[in-house]
């Protein structure tokens, strides 16, 4: 057996690359998260995720493709939702992320025969973390890295100033469906760490942490990384050391850096 | 120079927000180093206007016509920016995907290079115009559009900020189409001005516009009347500069000018 076998065996190591595998694109993608104020817009995709486990269920689909699917759909929903101007954003999103939230559950209790421990689809498993969860964040890591690398600039852009974009010829349509793929994909394979209650914690904290320190949009895309790596790390030893929920102590730990950061330096804006 | 092709034109080109029309069959043409300024009451259309140009609001009817290849420079209103994202005034100027010399250049030529590093957060409102304003030029445009630029400057720096756009003109003969509230600075930076209030009420150039019964129902007696005498002042100024300092780089103004639009 190799040092590989032996470190995807235990299930500490699994947990601890799983959840620095979800850190290294949460990171990034929250500073989006914040930039946009797409705060609560994170929250009611992670919310439907549940609805995604009941499709996995009734469909015999992976949990993460169902989870991505549902997602995936709602998001597509509140781009349309959001241009009729009837009801403020924030009204409409409180709706559908708590909707998503109880349909899912009431769904679930329907489904005969299915059994889930919803403690872990709510709060995070990290450590029942499997070798399929791990191929599951890497290669959705993976894609998103690519994403974000090779249209940087063009998120910046729009991210910015949408009508400015669209004057110099950015697909801002495209780009806003492609960062809601990437929300989606996130979202789906983070819920092993933290569940869907606690995922927009993992993507918001990191950055806004990383916002006190940073000077240039890149810088604080990576600093939220390193924020979150420092998250899973610390979660994941208190959760040893203090036998504490894995999933709870990472949004924990986070908060504390986050308190640390805040209180520790002087502020300027840049 | 013979009636060379138009930027832009519009064809009775309206916009309409559920039932209400929010612009009204406008129609305009604008030449290559043409300033024409749109003014209006507030909910006069005038935003509206300038993004179904802009090709960001769908037109209900009408037509939108632009000189192929146009490159336009699109300087939005009061560019609010996320204070969440750290960002210099240097990083804003390279995201236009132009090289670093050609944004120092831009925005040396509107006079804010030395805030080539600072953060686009700590800008005074002119300053912030100024960057946008090189934002703009840095992509060489044939067209600059404008929407209230002068928006949050102060008195003097607002007069410097027309002509500065006045002078780019010259330099660049590039047409520019700007949005303005400010009837008294507009007059005196305009070649022709476009008076909306959902349709075209009025139009022509500033020293006979005053005069228009359709202005002066608009804007009150009064308004007309102070431009009416601040013209007088302004066009003297205008002809000797035009005589002295620019002996007519571009073509001088009369009833025969091509690009005269018939009311």
């Amino acid at each position: 057996m190799n040092l590989i076998d032996a470190v995807l065996d235990d299930f500490f190591w699994r947990a601890l690359i799983g959840g620095l595998g979800v850190a290294l694109v949460a990171g990034p993608l929250g500073c989006f998260v914040v930039w946009r104020r797409m705060a609560y817009f994170g929250d009611t995709l992670a919310h439907s995720a549940l609805l995604g486990i009941a499709l996995a269920f009734a469909l015999e689909l992976p949990l993460n493709l169902g989870i991505l699917l549902i997602c995936l759909a709602l998001a597509l929903v509140l781009v349309l939702l959001s241009r009729s101007r009837a009801l403020a954003t924030d009204t409409l999103l409180g709706i559908l992320a708590h909707s998503a939230l109880a349909i899912g559950l009431v769904v679930l209790s329907l489904m005969p025969g299915v059994q889930v421990d919803l403690t872990g689809f709510l709060f995070g498993d990290l450590l029942a973390m499997n070798r399929d969860d791990l191929i599951w964040i890497f290669s959705g890591a993976a894609l998103i890295l690519v994403l974000l690398a090779r249209l940087w600039r063009s998120l910046l852009m729009t991210t910015i100033h949408e009508e400015l974009a669209r004057v110099e010829g950015f697909a801002v349509e495209r780009l806003r469906m492609v960062l809601m793929l990437m929300f989606s994909l996130v979202i789906a394979v983070a819920m092993k760490i933290v569940g869907v209650l606690l995922i927009t914690a993992l993507m918001i904290i990191p950055a806004a942490t990383a916002r006190r320190l940073a000077t240039t949009p890149e810088q604080m895309a990576l600093l939220a990384t390193g924020f979150g790596f420092a998250a899973v790390a610390g979660g994941l030893a208190m959760s040893w050391f203090a036998d504490t929920p894995a999933g709870p102590s990472v949004v924990v730990t986070s908060f504390l850096v986050f308190l640390l950061v805040y209180s520790g330096s002087r502020h300027r804006t840049t | 120079m013979s009636a060379p092709e138009p930027l832009l034109s519009l064809s009775s080109v309206s916009v309409r927000f559920g039932s209400r029309l929010v612009v009204d069959r406008v129609s305009l043409t604008l030449h290559q180093s043409d300033i024409v300024t749109v003014i209006g009451p507030n909910g006069a259309g005038k935003t509206t206007l300038i993004k179904a140009i802009l090709g960001i609001q769908s037109l209900s009817s009408g037509q939108v016509t632009r000189r192929p290849g146009l490159t336009v420079g699109y300087v939005p209103q009061h560019l609010q920016l996320e204070t969440s994202m750290p960002l210099t005034v240097r990083r804003f100027m390279l995201l236009g995907g132009q090289s670093e010399a050609r944004c120092r250049q831009a925005l040396s030529r509107t006079g804010v290079e030395h805030l080539f590093a600072s953060s686009v957060h700590h800008l005074s409102g002119g300053e912030k115009q100024r960057v946008l304003l090189a934002r703009a030029l840095v992509r060489s445009p044939d067209l600059l559009v404008l929407d209230e630029p002068a928006q949050g400057v102060d008195i003097n720096g607002q007069a410097a900020l027309y002509n500065l756009i006045r002078s780019l003109r010259d330099e660049l003969h590039c047409g520019v189409l700007m949005i303005s509230h400010d009837l008294h600075l507009v007059m005196a930076a305009t070649d022709k001005v476009i008076c909306l209030n959902q349709h075209v009420c009025c139009s022509g150039y500033p020293a006979d516009i005053s005069h228009d019964p359709a202005f002066i129902e608009t804007f009150g007696r009064p308004v007309a009347e102070s431009l009416a005498i601040y013209h007088h002042h302004h066009n003297h100024r205008h002809n000797l500069r035009g005589d002295v300092v620019t002996p007519a780089p571009h073509h001088h103004h009369g009833k025969s000018c091509t690009h005269h639009e018939p009311d």
